[in-house]
């Protein structure tokens, strides 16, 4: 079947198999490896990407169900060379550590960002609570969000300024 | 100085979605793999029919046991000197056990392919319950092994039993408990697999792999297949997670090995979920039996254990060759105790194979499990407070170096200023008052305490192999002409920030900055030989090959700068990251102009070749004892049984921080993995020997919701014996966490006069636990 | 990673287009929505369809509306949605418990009420809780549309009322004045199904219980309700030991089974437990005080995504 995809602003168009998983269309068909994959029963997240905005698990979608629709990866997350402030703050706060659960965590601080620019810590943990994470504990997944939040927040302050 | 918090290297790659890791690897020409395993625990095979499946358009091969035993590789040995079935030729001896192997075009294709194998079984009866393996009447599961009449695979024992019974004779005071540390597994968010391209040509097999051990895999590759060993290059890339669970090899690599010699394409295989829960290697499983002696007054006097530990359908643990139960006679803890023993017996059951996984520092987790909740039954007894009978026995400092009743050589240590330390990080007396409070209201809280000693750090050669391969690891460090260094280490990161930390420790050494050093890692073509990252040993051993490596290039320079200086080396000193004539700074030379002089036509004394650089194989003295003090705080709701972490104060001593965040960093994940344990992962089999946690929805893993808001203390007690004074950290809150969670939920249930309950406490365990009916973990719910 | 075997794939445009590719694909034809509880099944070969009918392009069937006295809920709304809807979760704070405990925020961005319900898991939350509410299943098919109440829906472990060649199109739930709710689960961590939880609605006239419904899920309780126990509660003044009776009953009338999760005499302690914390919350807020104390201040919930539009697919 023929889908027609946007991934990180590029339409891309495919024959598949209807039976594609998403992931699979991402990492195998467009060669978009940042975005994982690590159970087979939609527990861990770490395939998480954006759906038309929106945090999905892409090994619980199926390519085809992405057809007409927006999609974003890690890969879409830096801008015009600038990361964005998920990625600034995951390095600053030390949020990964093997990286593997790390592109479907910034997808999710980003989505949440948008909709909550000020999260307390209730909020995040509850936010990534779909997503294993084995290395952090957690504890600096949370610091690496709030730390963009309020980089977000400094910037838009002083742009307001101006 | 180039210690301190720095952010990583690694990051870059990782939060572009740039990482590399095994499933990212792509040949041309590259097929896919898929493994058929077994639906029973114990069977025999009558019989496997492969016709259908390769008559699918898009197979290539199907490869079977029989296949294997063409090629002597049906079986391979395991790394505790046993041997370990590849594809299964006369039994299958666990549920997950590979059978068959398929090569397709593509995976789905794989997948759809082993629907399609008819493999006809005759079911046998399992052992399941570790307790019954060896009952006069128990099924002999390893009938291969010639002349085996039971399931019985070692007995070993540690520590002066005639002493350790002798104190319990006289003792005022003794204590017993069973316990069981279930079996459980490190999942790592990354499941193992493997690329493996052999070229028929150049006879060279390249594997792709994400093994925490490269060069152990090469050799042993080299020994089971018989391939040159210089014909092979082990590439391990980034890892997505290891925590012991990619050490051994398993059967799925030598399949993909042998599906690329078969088809004369590179073959990736990699496996699922279940897959990876059900036959990659397990952690735990000790049945154990611990008992205190003490005085009236608290002083503890001996410890003694027994340990029933099920090792699964092959003996394939991993850990050094002298110690069948690895580390695990340092149970005799932080405390100044006068004698100890344990026995340890070893038995097969139908489970999967492996047993010293999962951050375990070789089993030291199971050691601090043990006495941490032996000295929690022991204060119930005395009805004395955990904390205050904790301090009462810890080692004083003047005692190290210390020698411990079970022959260890414990390096520093300053224990009860770390106790202290967590005490009032938590506010521990104010904690007991709110306690006693809501206790008359009928609430429940707890606090619970432990403290560890770790041995980390594998290990001195003499003791310390694995088949044969001595625990010493190589380095390599090269300045270029123009000052930038690289640094090439056997140790392989699967998340510790190796490229850092290290470039960190040469930097320190050479006086240039952590970011003018590359660290080469994880590639058997690359790097000299060692034996990998496991037993939290990269730092203690790896780390101090790599801080000597740079003393001895250091060492070169000196000479160098005499040369340019026109001074004798012995009227130069290290100052400020420069060699300069003492006494005078002005005239100091740094790395990179020494580097540029190395290199260059400057003339130097006799015997001195140009260049800058060197190797060297560090071989520790000892290993090093890196320990900490946690205390954890539980809110406990008796009439759901369900338990919240309220609070978790973790005090560790891993000596010198080469990098304070990634250590930090360390210890958080560690810490989860003791809620996670403590409270709800667990591997539990029924009575056919199904596995009841196979996957993400089964086995229960920790998240952001469970996990508190981790705090750290820290105290920094150098190591004596390693260079730079550090120990390792990798493993420590993995070791010491679990029990603190434990005893802070045991000290909840206080007011029920609950003194032990096994792991996991999950709702429906507290709440048996509190009504006199706790059941067996580790088997089906009844 | 474990992956589906083979199947045709169709998009239906409208619900008559849905139920035309039922009719034409048979009974190894099954709708997709969401897709979180098929697709796992899928990958792990335990469902094989041979046809899969994508009704994600519905946007009919998207949406949340009080219609008369009635709160209607399209069978396609997503979980995260109905979490996010201050209409559905103020008339039924029952909704924002239970829909905070359904699976994670991202399962629940894109997992539907009407999947969970035709799923018909013996342990489906929500499944409780329209059985606690009365609510009633709007079924299309060939003919048109039919009603059955949510109480006779399910016939069986993962069966249904809604035949081969129907589909579940929206839920209808009864609003009535004094009325409050409530939804207790106990899970072994975050993001898993329930050992046990319970859904309790009253409604409170005159100082009695005029209705109540009490939904159980995960222990053994047939159509997901306590009958005996509603009949007990019927005319009496709401207060602890009432409650705590009406909590005994249901326990008593239900039939859990032992599974990794917990044995059977532990699920039907936390039938009852459950049911009394309900009972008691879901008294809190009757009579219009729709803020549940315990949800207080974490009004927003910062896992819905995108707007809060009503009815937006």
């Amino acid at each position: 079947m023929r889908i027609t995809v946007t991934v990180n602003g590029q339409p891309h168009t495919r024959e598949v198999e209807p039976r594609l998983l998403l992931v699979h269309f991402l990492r195998d068909e467009l060669s978009l490896t940042g975005t994982h994959w690590g159970c087979d029963t939609s527990n861990c997240g770490v395939c998480t990407v954006q759906l038309d905005g929106v945090p999905v698990k892409s090994c619980t979608v199926l390519a085809v169900m992405a057809d007409g629709h927006e999609v974003t990866t890690v890969e879409g997350l830096e801008r015009d060379g600038e990361l964005d402030a998920v990625q600034k703050g995951f390095v600053e706060c030390h949020g990964l550590q093997c990286g593997f659960c790390t592109p479907g965590m910034l997808l999710t601080a980003r989505a949440l960002l948008d909709r909550v620019p000020d999260p307390d810590e209730g909020q995040i943990r509850e936010a990534i609570s779909g997503q294993l994470c084995r290395c952090t504990g957690y504890e600096n997944i949370v610091r690496s969000i709030r730390w963009a939040a309020e980089a977000s927040q400094k910037v838009a302050e002083s742009e307001a300024r101006q | 100085m180039s210690y301190g918090p720095m952010h990583r290297k690694e990051d870059a790659r990782f939060i572009r979605g740039r990482g590399n890791y095994t499933d990212d690897v792509r040949l041309p020409g590259m097929l896919y793999g898929a493994v058929l395993r077994s639906p029973h625990a114990h069977a025999r095979v009558v019989s496997i029919d492969t016709s259908a499946a390769e008559a699918l358009p898009k197979v290539k091969a199907v490869i079977t046991g029989q296949t294997l035993a063409g090629l002597g590789l049906a079986w391979m040995p395991t790394l505790s000197q046993d041997t370990q079935a590849v594809l299964a030729t006369d039994k299958v001896r666990f549920q997950g056990q590979e059978v068959a192997f398929v090569v397709a075009e593509d995976a789905y294709s794989a997948r759809d392919a082993l629907e399609l194998i008819d493999v006809e079984y005759e079911p046998l009866d399992a052992v399941i319950d570790a307790r019954k393996a060896l009952d006069e009447n128990a099924p002999v599961i390893r009938d291969d092994l010639e002349g085996r009449a039971n399931n019985h695979i070692f007995d070993w024992d540690a520590g002066d039993r005639a002493r350790t019974d002798a104190l319990f004779e006289q003792a005022d005071v003794t204590v017993a408990q069973d316990m069981l540390y279930p079996r459980v597994h490190p999942a790592p968010l990354e499941t193992c697999g493997a690329v493996a391209d052999f070229d028929k040509v150049t006879g060279k097999l390249t594997i792709w792999c994400p093994t925490q051990a490269p060069h152990a895999h090469r050799t042993l590759y080299a020994m089971v297949a018989g391939l040159p060993e210089h014909k092979i290059r082990v590439i391990s890339p980034d890892i997505g997670g290891g925590f012991g669970g990619k050490v051994g090899i398993y059967p799925g690599y030598v399949c993909a090995i042998v599906g690329s010699i078969v088809t004369g394409r590179p073959v990736k295989w990699m496996e699922d979920r279940s897959e990876n829960l059900m036959s990659t290697a397990f952690a735990r499983d000790y049945h154990m039996h611990g008992e205190i002696a003490a005085t009236r007054d608290g002083k503890i006097q001996a410890i003694r254990v027994k340990v029933l530990a099920d090792h699964g359908a092959f003996n394939g643990t991993a850990q050094p060759t002298k110690f069948p139960a690895g580390f695990f006679h340092v149970f005799s803890g932080s405390y100044d105790i006068e004698a100890a023993h344990c026995e340890v017996t070893g038995v097969y059951t139908n489970k999967a194979p492996g047993g010293v996984a999962y951050a375990c520092s070789f089993r030291v987790t199971e050691a601090v499990y043990l006495v941490e909740r032996m000295v929690d039954v022991l204060a119930a007894e005395l009805n004395m407070d955990p904390a205050d009978l904790r301090m009462r026995n810890l080692l004083k400092p003047e005692q190290f170096p210390y020698h411990s009743p079970t022959g260890w050589e414990y390096d520093s240590g300053d224990y009860p200023r770390a106790l202290r330390l967590a005490m009032d990080m938590i506010g521990y007396d104010k904690l007991r008052a709110e306690q006693a409070d809501k206790r008359a209201r009928g609430e429940l809280m707890g606090i619970g305490v432990s403290f560890f000693t770790e041995a980390v750090g594998a290990g001195p050669r003499k003791h310390m192999d694995i088949l044969g391969l001595g625990m010493a690891d190589g380095a390599e460090l090269r300045v270029h002409p123009t000052g930038k260094a690289v640094l090439r280490v056997s140790c392989q990161s699967q998340g510790q920030g190796h490229e850092t930390t290290f470039a960190q420790i040469v930097g320190q050494e050479l006086g240039i900055p952590a970011d003018d050093v590359e660290v080469v890692h994880g590639d058997t073509d690359q790097t000299p030989f060692g034996l990998g990252t496991y037993g939290s040993r990269s730092t203690p051993v790896s780390g101090a090959a790599t801080a000597i490596v740079a003393r001895k290039v250091r060492d070169r320079a000196k000479i160098v700068a005499a040369a340019m200086l026109e001074a004798a080396p012995d009227d130069l000193e290290w100052a400020d990251g420069k060699w300069s004539v003492v006494g005078d700074p002005a005239t100091g030379k740094s790395m990179a102009e020494i580097a540029l002089a190395a290199h260059s036509n400057l003339e130097l004394p006799e015997g001195v070749e140009g260049h800058l650089d060197a190797v060297t194989v560090y071989n520790p003295p000892n290993l090093t004892y890196p320990f900490g003090a946690y205390i954890c705080v539980v809110d406990l709701d008796p009439g759901t049984g369900q338990v919240k972490v309220r609070r978790f104060v973790a005090v560790d001593d891993c000596g010198v921080r080469i990098n304070p965040m990634i250590v930090e960093g360390q210890i958080h994940g560690g810490l989860a993995d003791g809620v996670g344990m403590a409270l709800m992962q667990v591997m539990a089999f029924d009575e056919d020997g199904n596995h009841l946690g196979a996957s993400f929805m089964d086995y229960l893993l920790p998240t952001s919701m469970e996990c508190p808001s981790w705090e750290l203390g820290e105290t920094v007690t150098p190591s004596p014996t390693h260079p730079i004074g550090a120990k390792g950290v990798g493993e420590s809150a993995t070791v010491g966490s679990p029990a603190a969670v434990v005893n802070a939920v045991i000290d909840a249930l206080g007011p029920y006069g609950v003194r032990h309950a096994d792991m996991p406490l999950t709702p429906a365990n507290v709440w048996r636990v509190i009504n006199g009916d706790p059941f067996r973990t580790d088997l089906a719910i009844p | 990673m474990q992956v589906p075997a083979k199947f045709e794939y169709e998009r239906a445009d409208s619900v008559p287009h849905a139920i035309e590719l039922l009719e034409r694909y048979g009974p190894d034809a099954r709708i997709v929505a969401g897709g979180h509880s098929l697709i796992p099944m899928m990958k792990l070969r335990l469902a094989q369809p041979e046809a899969l009918i994508d009704i994600n392009g519905l946007a009919e069937l998207g949406r949340i509306a009080v219609e008369g006295d009635e709160l209607a809920i399209g069978a396609l709304v997503r979980h995260a949605e109905l979490l996010d809807s201050t209409t559905a979760t103020n008339l039924f704070p029952i909704f924002r418990d239970a829909e905070r405990v359904i699976a994670d925020p991202i399962v629940r961005n894109r997992g539907t009420v009407g999947g969970s319900l035709c799923q018909g898991d013996p342990s489906e939350d929500l499944s409780a809780v329209f059985s606690a509410l009365r609510a009633t299943a709007v079924i299309q098919g060939p003919g048109g549309t039919r009603t059955v109440p949510l109480r006779e829906f399910h016939r069986g472990p993962y069966e249904t009322a809604v035949a081969e060649n129907e589909l579940l199109i929206q839920l209808r739930v009864p609003i009535a004045p004094g009325t409050g709710s409530a939804y207790e689960k106990v899970e072994r961590r975050v993001g898993d199904w329930p050992v046990a939880a319970t859904g309790a609605v009253i409604t409170v006239r005159d100082g009695v219980i005029a209705q109540a419904g009490i939904g159980l899920t995960a222990v053994g309780a047939e159509h997901f309700c306590a009958p005996e126990a509603e009949e007990f509660l019927r005319g009496k003044a709401p207060g602890e030991e009432t409650f705590a009776e009406a909590a005994r009953i249901a326990a008593e009338h239900c039939e859990p089974h032992a599974d990794q999760r917990g044995p059977a005499d532990f699920k039907r302690h936390l039938a009852g437990e459950l049911t009394k914390r309900a009972l008691t919350r879901a008294n809190l807020n009757v009579a219009g005080s729709a803020t549940d104390p315990n949800v207080a201040g974490s009004a927003t919930d910062p896992n819905v995504a995108g707007s809060a539009t009503e009815g937006r697919i």
